[in-house]
């Protein structure tokens, strides 16, 4: 069972509702190209197969603000502040219509990427850090936190990998440098110290995504193992 | 990232609130006449304008997928981008910068649809401080005589019928617009509203509301003929607004 527990408010009334979250609320974080979704196609069928069922929802899939929030990253005039505060609508609006009626409904809900993720984005752009920890106040605590960590170095070939530098996962909207490698490299510097520094505010796990990918899941399937209903 | 009353910029902002039809459109549109032909360089923005949030709310509202706290967040985005892009850079260049409704219209609207009170005057706290923020205080009555005397339809979320106040519309509305009224009497002593009367005619409305800011103008550059002209040519386009521009308009609104 999901506690009722919150960064900052219940936003939702859950608890005047007596709501009861039967489900858990299984977070994966870490930096772009980290291996996060790899990991998420690795655990579902292992969960599935073990008669859970899964439920997995990812940034920009909003019904409300999705499609709004991608329009608007391919123009020119998306400022930082409009830029979090369209992510924090995409999140609110997952989080209230898959996220809670899901855990509600006995699901194991599997987020591939949380708050951590938009607050880290967010500190690196500007802003205000307890601005942007204030509003995500409203965010559920998980029943884990998997952080998948990486260093830059060992970043860099897997980004080669699959296939090289985007606009936004190399910070561009702030040119951090004079090409996506060198902006690429400050902006995800800055996004793992974000990281860094949340990992013992919010209680991350931290699994060292360097190691090869089975090893990985099998770290992440340790963790998750105890915290399944009969597990 | 400045915070509410934080920035220090040469300009100068200005910005109306209260109930829909206490007037305080009229009474801006009034004033930035006056200000521009005393050569001020003037910006303006209204809520809910956005060009970049504009679909997602409208979507929003049309399917009734917005909760209180995405109702919250989506009218946030949008006052974040025009935050962004139509009233801080102009207030650093120096001009005037005059808003139809500003984050009051949120905290009143929010709360009135119980959204923590505290969060989201936190979720605001990027926005520019008004050098003067004028509230047009009206009795219910008088407001709700305005609005319902030319119109048959109150739409879903301006009447508040996502609270589930009441089933009739028209009820929910004028249950909704008290608790409105409410968030705005609570805030004067809070934000430092200067409270203006409504129900006076309009020009000694707009008289004393010229008296209230000329104070403040002292130090402010004006510009020459040729931004006039252009000033001049702004207001005029949105005078004269084709009809898919007023229906837009009227959806703003709520």
């Amino acid at each position: 069972m999901t506690k009722l527990s919150f960064y900052g408010i219940d936003a939702i009334h859950l608890k005047e509702s007596e709501a009861i979250l039967p489900g858990r609320l299984i977070v994966i974080e870490g930096t772009d190209s980290v291996g996060r979704s790899t990991q998420l196609n690795r655990l579902r069928p292992w969960l599935e197969s073990s008669g859970y069922a899964v439920v997995d929802t990812e940034m920009t899939r909003s019904v409300l603000a999705g499609p709004g929030l991608k329009k608007a990253k391919e123009g020119h005039t998306l400022g930082p502040i409009t830029l979090n505060l369209f992510y924090a609508t995409d999140f609110v609006d997952r989080f209230e219509n898959q996220i809670i009626p899901a855990l509600r409904a006995g699901f194991v809900v599997l987020t591939d990427r949380y708050i951590f993720s938009l607050i880290a984005r967010a500190v690196v752009r500007g802003a205000d850090p307890q601005w942007i920890r204030s509003i995500y106040g409203l965010a559920l605590k998980p029943d884990a936190i998997f952080y998948l960590k990486i260093s830059i170095h060992d970043l860099i070939p897997r980004v080669l990998q699959r296939g090289g530098f985007d606009y936004w996962e190399s910070g561009m909207d702030m040119r951090l440098g004079p090409d996506l490698f060198e902006s690429f490299v400050n902006y995800q510097t800055r996004l793992l110290k974000q990281f860094d520094d949340m990992s013992e505010e919010y209680g991350f796990q931290i699994i060292d995504a360097s190691l090869p990918i089975e090893y990985v899941t099998e770290q992440l399937k340790e963790g998750i193992f105890p915290l399944l209903p009969q597990g | 990232m400045e915070t509410y009353g934080l920035h220090r910029y040469p300009g100068r902002l200005f910005i109306v609130e209260g109930v829909d039809g206490s007037g305080k459109s009229t009474q801006i549109a009034l004033l930035r006449q006056w200000l521009i032909s005393e050569g001020y360089p003037v910006f303006f923005s209204e809520w809910n304008s956005s060009p970049l949030v504009k679909q997602t709310t409208s979507k929003g509202k049309k399917k009734q997928l917005l909760t209180p706290t995405t109702f919250s967040l989506i009218h946030a985005t949008d006052f974040a981008d025009r935050t962004e892009h139509d009233i801080i850079p102009p207030l650093k260049a120096g001009a005037i910068v005059l808003a139809d409704r500003y984050i009051y219209t949120a905290f009143a609207r929010d709360v009135a649809r119980n959204v923590d009170r505290h969060w989201v005057r936190e979720l605001y706290q990027f926005a520019v401080k008004p050098t003067v923020a004028f509230y047009y205080r009206v009795p219910l009555e008088v407001s709700l005589n305005r609005i319902l005397g030319g119109r048959t339809e109150l739409k879903y979320y301006e009447a508040g019928m996502d609270l589930g106040l009441s089933n009739d519309p028209l009820e929910s509305f004028k249950l909704f617009q008290q608790r409105i009224v409410d968030e705005y009497e609570a805030m004067v002593g809070e934000f430092g509203l200067t409270v203006m009367d409504a129900t006076l005619p309009i020009p000694d409305q707009q008289r004393r509301m010229r008296e209230i800011i000329k104070p403040y103008l002292r130090g402010v550059r004006r510009v020459r003929s040729s931004a006039q002209e252009s000033a001049w040519a702004g207001l005029a386009r949105e005078m004269r607004p084709s009809q898919v521009e007023v229906s837009e308009a009227r959806g703003r609104e709520q």
